[in-house]
């Protein structure tokens, strides 16, 4: 067998062609939006799929997070006497962080692989050169309905999953905690501001488009037969995990300077 | 059974006659890495003619398909696709000059998440101004064509792979396009299939006289093309008495080394005394 020897270079020669046909992809996706036809069936669709379809796991890991924290919490705040701001520190770890992010991360799993393999399974077999063949965009037929309902669809599992984690929280303050559930709840709602609900609601919408760009992109590229379905799928899922962690903090971190939040 | 016409005449087939050659390649290559799969490869598809285009595997005869259609982009050469040059055109161009061309992939490349009706109606669907009355008809008549309109709601993981290659067949022509792109329509199948494959080839070709390039790594599939046409009264491909030509003229291109060894009719051929070719036909 002959030693291949690794060349920086191809590597990253290989690294920025990949940014390019990524960024590409992404910016067709998005500028489909303004042209006809639309696929609003095709976004109906999608948005069922990924919306109600991860419905459950978002509830689930909303709830859990919530009450988990309330937990971990309870020890701390008590040592100092302030268990009664248990329902201040769940409310803004959720909004702020938690919501936006586990569920990014719970939809990645579920949708990002999804998308990967729906997709990389049509390219092995031919699927989506038959589409181009009969005169159809793959792009704006496939491509883009997934983006935009998992952009709009992130959003709103967001707001339930943060939701949930108050409840969650609520339910381990009343039941387990023995405090009001009225003083937690007034408490939660209290203290959360403007700033601290806009960065929750931001985030989403970006981590939408980086589940469904990223999951698209592997799909899209996939080479190699059923191996490579199976190695898009990993490396979408791999790559929009750690994309969204990694924009999470810039994106905090922009909105502080940019918006002057505190 | 009298065979079931296909209906619409395409109102831009008046002006897709007067443009010349259906197919030209013009010393077009492509490689992949450092594999030049096609190296200078130059041929004509005349309008009505049926071409047949041979070669071992990995010559890059399907490349050639997607060439034709715009799928793939030659590193250099001209391509031009019923008068109109696609070398340099941009995917959107290249959609219309697509919706007269239409192709049956070599593994069917059936939509799996559709039926059979979404599958040979997709691109009648998107062009999202025909009546669903009118979809439903031509749907009926190209199935009718291939002779599987009970399938219309089945899925394609439920027909056999004989069965899909007719339903592509049938997506393929329902638009009735000026030309017709085949790759490896019978590869995979046992022979009582693959005769029947080609027998609605036949059929589609005398039927409609569309212009049509095939991909194939069986020579007796051409063979039977060249010397039988198909007779509308029994509704099977008949032999045609022996010397006589078809009515539509059936040319045979050889893929050697990335290059043409062969272009010509099945006559010249048989008569070829280059070694390769003596070799490949024996």
């Amino acid at each position: 067998m002959e030693l291949e020897l690794f060349s920086p270079a191809e590597f990253a020669k290989d690294k920025i062609l990949a940014i390019q046909d990524y960024a590409m992809l992404a910016g067709r996706a998005m500028g489909n939006l303004f042209q006809r036809p639309l696929y609003l069936g095709d976004m109906m669709q999608q948005a069922d799929l990924i919306g109600f379809g991860s419905l459950p796991i978002v509830v689930l890991t909303g709830f859990f997070t919530g009450a988990v924290l309330a937990v971990n919490s309870a020890a701390t705040l008590g040592r100092f006497g302030s268990l009664s701001l248990i329902g201040q520190l769940v409310s803004i770890s959720m909004v702020r962080e938690l919501g936006p992010v586990l569920t990014g991360l719970m939809v990645t799993g579920r949708n990002a692989s999804g998308m990967a393999s729906e997709l990389g399974s049509m390219v092995v077999t031919e699927q989506i050169d038959a589409m181009r063949a009969l005169g159809t965009d793959p792009i704006k037929k496939l491509v883009t309905p997934r983006l935009f309902a998992t952009v709009i669809m992130l959003f709103f599992l967001t707001i339930i999953s943060d939701l949930m984690g108050l409840i969650g929280g609520n339910f381990v303050s009343t039941l387990m905690l023995g405090l009001n559930s009225r003083e937690y709840w007034t408490s939660a709602w209290q203290t959360l501001v403007f700033s601290d609900v806009f960065t929750g609601l931001i985030k989403p919408v970006i981590f939408g488009f980086i589940i469904a760009s990223i999951g698209c992109y592997y799909g899209i590229s996939a080479k190699g037969g059923t191996q490579g379905v199976g190695r898009a799928t990993t490396q979408a899922v791999v790559a929009a995990s750690v994309l969204i962690l990694v924009v999470d903090f810039f994106v905090t971190r922009l909105l502080y300077v940019l918006l002057g939040f505190h | 059974m009298s065979a079931p016409t296909l209906p619409i005449p395409s109102a831009d087939s008046a002006v897709a006659e007067s443009r010349g050659d259906a197919i030209v390649f013009e010393d077009v290559a492509i490689a992949f890495d450092e594999n030049r799969v096609l190296d200078g490869i130059s041929f004509r598809l005349a309008r009505g003619e049926c071409k047949a285009l041979f070669g071992v595997a990995g010559s890059g005869k399907s490349t050639i398909l997607k060439l034709a259609l715009g799928l793939m982009k030659p590193d250099s050469g001209r391509i031009s696709v019923l008068g109109q040059d696609i070398t340099d055109m941009t995917e959107a161009q290249l959609f219309e000059v697509r919706r007269h061309v239409g192709m049956v992939f070599q593994e069917s490349a059936l939509f799996d998440s559709l039926n059979v009706k979404e599958n040979v109606a997709f691109r009648l669907m998107e062009e999202h101004d025909v009546a669903p009355e009118e979809i439903d008809g031509r749907v009926k008549e190209a199935l009718q064509f291939v002779e599987l309109e009970h399938t219309l709601n089945m899925f394609p993981s439920e027909l056999s792979g004989g069965m899909r290659r007719r339903v592509a067949i049938a997506r393929g022509i329902i638009t009735q396009p000026d030309v017709l792109l085949y790759d490896s329509p019978t590869g995979g199948l046992d022979p009582v299939t693959s005769t029947r494959i080609i027998e609605l080839i036949i059929k589609q070709r005398d039927e409609y006289k569309t212009s049509s390039l095939m991909v194939t790594h069986r020579l007796q599939d051409a063979f039977i093309m060249a010397t039988h046409h198909f007779d509308k009264q029994t509704n099977q491909m008949q032999s045609l008495p022996r010397g006589q030509q078809g009515e539509v003229p059936m040319s045979f291109l050889l893929l050697h080394d990335g290059k043409v060894l062969f272009d010509g009719d099945a006559v010249e051929l048989k008569k070829s005394q280059d070694p390769y070719i003596r070799e490949y036909i024996s």
